[in-house]
């Protein structure tokens, strides 16, 4: 297959290799896979798996998620959204007394203080995913591989990217073949 | 013994049919969106369908001549309407128990019902949002709850209780959708891979967003699952707490007790899991999902209605205590009205429901029994929706002023309204059961001894535990040695 697509008569318009795709038939190999081409000194791959497989950050040597800040600024956003507005809204713009209770306490804003700094957690908790993993995202190369629509039923897939700078075609298809890939695949993009 | 299989000391059992494959998983749950749906599908929804007919034509005529047309009516003016509203939002409470509580307990057997109980929460909860949509009366005036500039330039009263229900409820349906979508963004990938058609690889590739099963998306992801979690629990306990605050901060008797919270908050998760499981029940033997949904997880979900039936009768109990206990004449009577007033047919009707059905799940037999669990789950169902019929009518009809008694008729329109709204909600699950996968794949993929990456496939080489290099994938998967080429 690699012969072949490195001789073939290019029709259409001009493709470049975009990636390395690799594909494994358990989750312990695309793992021991993972952590090869992390020791490698790659920087720019990925794994692809039906579902998230427990160890694979640090098999990848990834950084620990930075959600949490997103949505912790989220919850202060909502927290001081909710009071500001109750706040002018009942004490300062239009002051109404019901009860006989002062227009401005703080107690009745309890429930909508917190449903406001959940929701706005809730926000910046689905949104910042979206944000931090670029989605949605609708074309990728590792789409234009048949095999790859494995990925969400029961293969695993490790895909090494051209951009990254210790990419070679020979010596990175080594390494993947190496890893005990039941198939490496060379994933070619149009070119721009 | 490696930690993917069950531990047999602590009677755990596995949570997939044994056996099962990856792939068995894919192949069951996106089967179902993918081939003609069975005749029971196409039963249920006609018969569905006539309850959207029957809800469009009774709010159709309720604009029409006016709110007059259903029974509330003085000293009742919270009645079917609300006593609906209630138990629609308590039925969605068991969605949220389950993907957010049950998922921060590590509680690994939800992944089979948890997608279901989810799309069971956000179709409860807009069938309870129709009700005091219409119940205000004047509902193109609704947005006056919304603090948002009105003609009037005035605010709402944030002091007030039922305001706090619509920020409770409008929030707690978006994170409810949120929440959903989330989950199955994973699963509609896996719909969207396997799809033939254009139609349905445009539809769902749009829906799953470019979704690649990348590692570093996962990280996020789950990240952002658990934050959703964490803070669903609370929002979920907060939201039928607000609910209940509508009657705990007036001053009615019946009504004005500091019990009403988690007496709600239970109650809700009762009926929320009966619900659960009368749809569950269907859809398993419709679509045959014995292979995700074992006996096992129904046998848990009976525990969890046994459980929470004895905590609302607790709170049946101590509501009759308390109000002996304060010495309040008024309080006195209307729990001994409630129990042998004129609506003691309903008073007993739900404590035979909700407390004394339940009971029978005290037997293993009982639990294991599709037939048991199918009636009793009805008839929890309908015991609910007399709690809170008894909580809201029998509180109003007689207050302070023996003057002002009367009683509560329900009309037809008030009848067809309700009916109409179950007809809403199947009409809107039976769709999302044919056209949405029903299960959670990836999370039940994710409890499977496969995703465990210490997982070491029973083959002929013997205990060759860390040799999982190996190649042992069944024989449909292609062999090695025909693979790479260049090696």
């Amino acid at each position: 297959m690699l012969t072949k697509a490195d001789t073939r008569v290019v029709e259409g318009p001009p493709k470049r290799v975009a990636l390395l795709l690799a594909e494994y038939d358990t989750a312990a190999e695309v793992m021991h896979a993972a952590e090869r081409v992390r020791d490698a000194g790659y920087s720019k791959w990925d794994t692809h798996t039906p579902f998230p497989i427990h160890g694979m950050d640090r098999a990848m040597g990834l950084a620990d998620s930075r959600l949490g800040w997103i949505v912790l600024c989220g919850a202060l956003t909502g927290l001081t959204a909710a009071f500001t507005m109750m706040y002018w809204m009942n004490g300062v713009d239009y002051r109404i007394v019901i009860g006989g209770k002062p227009p401005d306490t703080i107690p009745s804003m309890v429930p909508v203080l917190f449903e406001l700094t959940i929701l706005f957690s809730a926000f910046a908790a689905v949104f910042g995913m979206f944000y931090m993993n670029k989605l949605p995202r609708h074309n990728h190369p590792v789409f234009e591989s048949d095999r790859f629509a494995k990925a969400t039923d029961d293969k695993f897939f490790l895909s090494i990217e051209s951009d990254d700078p210790r990419f070679d075609l020979k010596a990175t298809r080594k390494l993947l073949v190496a890893s005990h890939a039941t198939q490496v695949e060379v994933v070619e993009e149009e070119e721009e | 013994m490696a930690y993917y299989e069950p531990i047999r000391e602590l009677d755990e059992a596995p949570l997939i049919e044994p056996g099962s494959r990856l792939h068995d998983i894919t192949e069951d749950i996106s089967r179902v969106s993918e081939t003609k749906a069975p005749p029971g599908w196409w039963i249920a929804f006609s018969l569905a369908l006539c309850g959207v007919g029957l809800f469009v034509a009774s709010v159709g005529y309720l604009f029409w001549r006016g709110i007059g047309v259903w029974g509330n009516s003085a000293p009742v003016y919270w009645a079917w309407d609300i006593t609906n509203f209630v138990w629609w939002v308590g039925i969605g409470h068991a969605g949220t128990l389950i993907s957010a509580v049950l998922f921060l307990f590590r509680q690994k057997w939800r992944t089979a019902i948890n997608r279901f109980a989810e799309a069971m929460t956000i179709f409860a909860v807009i069938c309870a949002l129709i009700f005091p949509g219409i119940h205000v009366g004047r509902p193109w005036l609704l947005f006056y709850v919304f603090p948002i500039p009105n003609q009037m330039s005035i605010w709402p009263n944030f002091k007030s209780p039922l305001l706090w229900d619509v920020f409770a409820v409008s929030t707690y349906f978006t994170v409810s959708l949120m929440f959903w979508f989330v989950g199955l963004i994973p699963d509609i990938a896996t719909l969207r891979d396997r799809s033939a058609g254009k139609i349905r690889r445009t539809v769902y590739g749009v829906l799953a967003l470019g979704w690649r099963g990348s590692n570093r998306h996962w990280q996020n992801y789950e990240r952002a699952y658990m934050i959703l979690a964490a803070i669903s629990t609370p929002l979920v306990l907060s939201v039928h707490s607000v609910v209940s605050f509508d009657f705990a901060t007036s001053v009615i008797p019946g009504w004005h007790t500091t019990i009403f919270p988690p007496y709600f908050v239970a109650g809700a998760i009762f009926s929320g899991f009966a619900m659960v499981m009368t749809v569950l029940l269907i859809a398993r033997t419709v679509f045959k999902l014995h292979r995700v949904v074992l006996m096992r997880h129904l046998e848990l979900m009976c525990k969890v209605i046994l459980t929470t039936g004895m905590l609302v009768g607790y709170a049946y109990g101590m509501e009759f205590f308390v109000a002996w206990y304060s010495g309040n004449e008024y309080e006195r009577y209307v729990f001994v009205n409630r129990a042998f007033g004129p609506y003691a047919w309903a008073y007993w009707t739900m404590v035979g429901c909700n407390v004394l059905t339940p009971q029978v799940f005290w037997f293993k037999s009982m639990r294991q029994s599709i037939p048991v669990m199918f009636v009793v789950s009805i008839l929890v169902n309908i015991g609910m929706w007399f709690e809170r019929f008894v909580i809201i009518v029998t509180s109003l009809h007689r207050d302070f002023l023996p003057s002002s008694w009367g009683m509560f008729s329900p009309t037809v329109i008030d009848l067809t309204t309700y009916i109409g709204t179950i007809g809403v909600f199947f009409t809107l699950f039976l769709l999302f059961m044919r056209w949405l996968p029903m299960v959670a794949m990836a999370e039940v993929k994710g409890t499977m001894a496969q995703a465990d990456p210490h997982y070491h496939e029973p083959s002929e080489h013997g205990h060759h535990a860390h040799e999982v290099h190996k190649a042992h994938g069944d024989a449909s998967a292609p062999s090695k040695g025909l693979a790479p080429e260049g090696a």
